[in-house]
């Protein structure tokens, strides 16, 4: 099912939540709701699932408008951060709640719906959890059977928030995966919330970039990383090493290879890390720093370069290499290295 | 091979003894508890039950067999009976708003449900008597009405369901505040209504804390005192509760009559501090 939104807008008092929010999600999409804490993102998640009222605007899912539609009608899965399960019923019990609780006329019989919990149970492979209560579980656990409870009345849209927010680092990185795969097998148009720029990246086919209650940018993760529309999008997706030409000296970075145009004089400069090149300096007349330290990242290294500014303070500069490379070069700390910018985006 | 064994064994009590008051101030702290209660609960419900059986049982079977004290056994008992529900329905409202809804006056509703705790029982009386009593506001249009409140049954209904409808909503309140709305957001996202959300999602949550607030509910109910005195007018076999009997027997020398209706009352109590363990610790296990 798709979703449409026009013109959202949302107050908490005088806080303003979300701003003029339109948001076009096609069918099938796995889409991440991107941005930090408090710019709106999970409201927003609320306002389609119906759990929230917007001030303005309207919600269409497959172009029909259900903004006034009751929550319990809308035909949504919605997964909380917290999982919500029923802490009185069985896992079991959790997930018949929704075929449980149609009216006379739509509910299956209990063994069409024994049958559907156990296939859903199969699902999320947790079948023989059916008759623990749920604070017998762990959280990646409760998640995928919230998950599997949400899925069981068959919602055209599936919402989740945060749905990996209070995992451990290890069950995350599984579950993410995982989520995908099903995904991919169930199909059902899915928006999920996380601050998580890296999850947002792995898991989803589109993500949009919310920050103070207002979309920034809307694309295809590959299109986000390279393309950011603007200084904000490319600081919040991945690392970013920030020159203003104001401050910087313009000839230095000109000397990494960077061109630099004259309307460019007052512009900011956003260079990837990967995107930095490093050498054992040889002449006087490239661009030079000191190695100061590195990190590892798994098959990355991560090189701290510091570089004096004309004021005799210091600025400093991050790249990153794959190790062997890195290994070949033979650097020790406080070497001199000359540096070579191969790609930046500009900014006002 | 043997070098461990051959350590002498560390000595725990240096540990025991950080850890622990000594033992003159632990005895000396229970001397004073135990003694407390001994003397001030323990001791006057055994005089209460001596004193009622204090010219055995037959007078006892006979102090609560006569029809005024069987007057106010009934109008206690209809009393509880008509004013518990109510509360009970009200506790579960008010908790519901204040925990579920934002609304403008949401603090001062909180406070108001307070107001019963922090007002003199005897002033919560009078400010029926000065609404519906004779010389009261709405009193001469109630006698024009023929309608009774003060000095009649209504009255005492009425003053004990002010008396009593804080304590289901304050067991709630903290409960539900806790629990949060995510599981009843669940419930609706699921489709469910919101009849079905509050029988099978908030009620089976809530049970514990609600069954503990009606029971204390319910125990100030049939004990109430003050308020029920200043509205009752004390006539005899018509509008006096228990507590009322209680009182007018004694002030007529009837000790055991006073004692044995006492009785009844401390048995209630205990019966009420039972029930209430019992749901604590039912609470507890969930």
């Amino acid at each position: 099912m798709s979703i449409l939104l026009s013109n959202i807008s949302k107050k908490f008092g005088k806080f303003s939540a979300l701003n003029q929010i339109n948001l076009e999600i096609p069918e099938g999409e796995l889409v991440a709701l991107l941005g930090p804490s408090g710019c709106g993102k999970t409201t927003l998640l609320r306002i389609i699932a119906g759990l929230e009222q917007a001030d303005e605007g309207r919600v269409l899912l497959s172009g029909e408008d259900k903004t006034e539609q009751h929550v319990s009608h809308r035909g949504i899965g919605f997964v909380f951060q917290h999982y919500a399960l029923f802490r009185h019923m069985t896992v079991f019990d959790n997930i018949a709640f929704g075929l449980r609780v149609k009216p006379k006329k739509q509910r299956p019989s209990e063994t069409e719906i024994a049958k559907k919990v156990h296939a859903l149970l199969e699902l999320v492979q947790l079948d023989w959890l059916h008759d623990r209560f749920p604070d017998q579980l762990s959280g990646g656990q409760r998640q995928r059977i919230a998950l599997a409870r949400a899925l069981a009345v068959e919602p055209s849209v599936l919402l989740l928030d945060e749905p990996f927010g209070a995992l451990d680092a290890s069950v995350r990185k599984d579950l993410r995966q995982w989520l995908r795969s099903l995904h991919h097998e169930l199909n059902v148009t899915s928006i999920f919330v996380t601050h998580d720029q890296e999850e947002a990246m792995e898991v989803a086919s589109q993500v949009v970039v919310l920050n103070h209650g207002r979309i920034e940018q809307q694309g295809a993760p590959s299109d986000i990383y390279d393309h950011p529309a603007n200084a904000f999008v490319s600081k919040f997706i991945g690392q970013t090493n920030i020159f203003a030409l104001a401050h910087h000296d313009t000839q230095w970075l000109q000397t990494t290879g960077l061109e630099i145009a004259d309307n460019q004089q007052e512009q900011i400069a956003h260079v990837r890390p990967h995107d930095i090149d490093i050498q054992k300096a040889l002449s006087d007349d490239s661009a030079q720093a000191i190695l100061k330290d590195w990190q590892h990242l798994g098959a990355l290294i991560r090189i701290e370069l510091v570089k004096n500014l004309p004021d005799h303070s210091e600025a400093t500069v991050y790249a990153e290499m794959p190790n062997e490379q890195f290994k070949q070069l033979q650097l020790n700390k406080g070497d001199k290295v000359s540096l070579r910018i191969r790609n930046a985006h500009w900014f006002h | 091979m043997n070098a461990i064994t051959n350590i002498p064994p560390t000595k725990a009590p240096s540990l025991q003894q950080a850890l622990h008051d000594p033992v003159w101030i632990r005895g000396l702290l229970t001397v004073v508890a135990v003694g407390f209660i001994m003397l001030f609960l323990c001791l006057p419900l055994a005089i209460v039950m001596f004193e009622a059986f204090a010219k055995g049982w037959d007078a006892y079977g006979e102090a609560l067999v006569q029809p005024d004290a069987q007057a106010a056994i009934r109008l206690t008992l209809l009393t509880a009976l008509a004013t518990v529900p109510l509360n009970t329905v009200f506790g579960v409202s008010a908790a519901w708003a204040i925990t579920r809804f934002e609304f403008v006056g949401k603090s001062l509703l909180t406070t108001l449900i307070d107001l019963p705790f922090s007002v003199s029982p005897v002033i919560s009386g009078l400010i029926f008597v000065l609404m519906f009593g004779a010389q009261g506001w709405f009193g001469a249009w109630l006698s024009a009405h023929d309608i009774k409140i003060i000095f009649a049954v209504p009255g005492i209904m009425l003053a004990t369901l002010f008396i009593t409808f804080p304590f289901v909503a304050r067991e709630l309140i903290p409960l539900m505040q806790e629990m949060g709305s995510e599981e009843e957001e669940a419930a609706l996202s699921l489709g469910a209504s919101g009849w079905q959300m509050f029988w099978q999602i908030t009620l089976p949550n809530i049970k514990w804390a609600l069954l503990y607030g009606v029971l204390l509910c319910n125990a100030r109910a049939m004990g109430e005192f003050g308020a029920v005195s200043v509205v009752s007018g004390h006539i005899r076999g018509m509008t006096n509760t228990l507590p009322l009997h209680v009182e007018v027997s004694y002030n007529e020398y009837d000790f055991v009559g006073a004692f044995a209706s006492a009785s009844i009352l401390a048995g209630l109590a205990i019966v009420t501090l039972i029930l209430k363990s019992a749901l604590e610790w039912q609470q507890g296990k969930h």
